[in-house]
């Protein structure tokens, strides 16, 4: 059983990589690329035995108490055997 | 004397530059807290200094906040004790949820390592009694993640509450309202991005750090038991 949990900084959060990673793109001639946000991606092994929804509470507040700063991030997660 | 406790975890580099300028240069009694620690070893002021805390792996500060010294740092803070963060140490307050706010990457994505100016915008702490509101301290400042970011709601409570104590004169990081340094709403907790440690000696260019800790050994000396 596996978890992929993805971390994006906060709408309107400044995100500087991003925006370099933007300027880059529209550099080498990629002009037709919008804005870019750069995040985080995590897998996580689960034990098999955890039933679908033991692992979604358990991902959740894994991702929210440690994977993310909500202050700043937000995070989505799928759970998949 | 004031007792200060500085907190050490892996990854912690300003620890004995901290150890020093408030051991040997302010002679204070002083001891290095281990991370693994529950015990504050009856420190008056807990410092968490600069650095790189579990090598800010995940995201500065954010593991740091789950070791065991933490939950005595909270006991501290919540009971009125005097906790100030340096840098690192600020990340890792923020994170532990005693200031508030988060530390973004620079706004320029460069590591920035000089001497900065920063307004004093409150002589009324335990951390600026020494200071006159609007002085000018030259402190340098070191950090990849400095660009303190808070919501509208959360800055507009900072601004109206005078919990800004520090403001950038010329903004390095991009930080919102050129914030340098915050305190919690009681005013016991401080965290500032500029390492005073690093400039409590003229001979590295600026004494004006001493000014801070100075400010900590007054207040430690009137705050009740």
């Amino acid at each position: 059983m596996r978890a992929k949990v993805y971390v994006t900084p906060k709408q309107g959060v400044l995100d500087p990589q991003g925006l370099t990673i933007q300027k880059a793109l529209y550099t080498l001639g990629y002009d037709r690329v919008g804005s870019v946000r750069q995040g985080k991606y995590f897998e996580i092994q689960l034990q098999n035995q955890l039933t679908d929804e033991e692992a979604r509470q358990l991902v959740d507040k894994i991702a929210h108490d440690v994977l993310t700063n909500p202050i700043i991030e937000d995070y989505r997660f799928e759970v998949e055997r | 004397m004031t007792r200060f406790g500085v907190v050490v975890f892996p990854g912690s580099n300003c620890d004995h530059d901290t150890y020093h300028v408030l051991k040997h240069v302010l002679e204070q009694q002083t001891e290095f807290l281990w991370h693994n620690e529950r015990d504050l070893k009856d420190s008056d002021v807990v410092v968490l200094p600069g650095g790189f805390a579990y090598g800010d792996y995940l995201r500065t500060g954010a593991i740091a906040k789950f070791a065991p010294i933490m939950q005595a740092v909270r006991r501290h803070a919540a009971e009125g004790g005097l906790v100030l963060g340096i840098c690192n140490g600020f990340q890792v307050l923020q994170e532990a949820g005693l200031l508030p706010g988060a530390m973004l990457r620079n706004k320029g994505l460069k590591f920035v390592c000089k001497f900065v100016d920063i307004r004093v915008e409150s002589s009324r702490t335990p951390f600026t009694n020494q200071c006159q509101r609007g002085q000018v301290l030259s402190i340098p400042i070191a950090h990849n993640e400095g660009n303190f970011y808070a919501d509208p709601r959360t800055l507009g409570e900072l601004q109206d509450q005078g919990q800004i104590i520090f403001r950038y004169c010329d903004n390095p990081n991009g930080a919102v309202d050129d914030i340098a340094g915050v305190c919690n709403r009681e005013g016991n907790v401080l965290g500032l991005m500029p390492h005073p440690e690093r400039a409590s000696d003229a001979a590295l260019g600026s004494a004006d750090g001493l000014l801070i800790f100075r400010s900590l050994i007054f207040a430690a000396a009137v705050l009740p038991a």
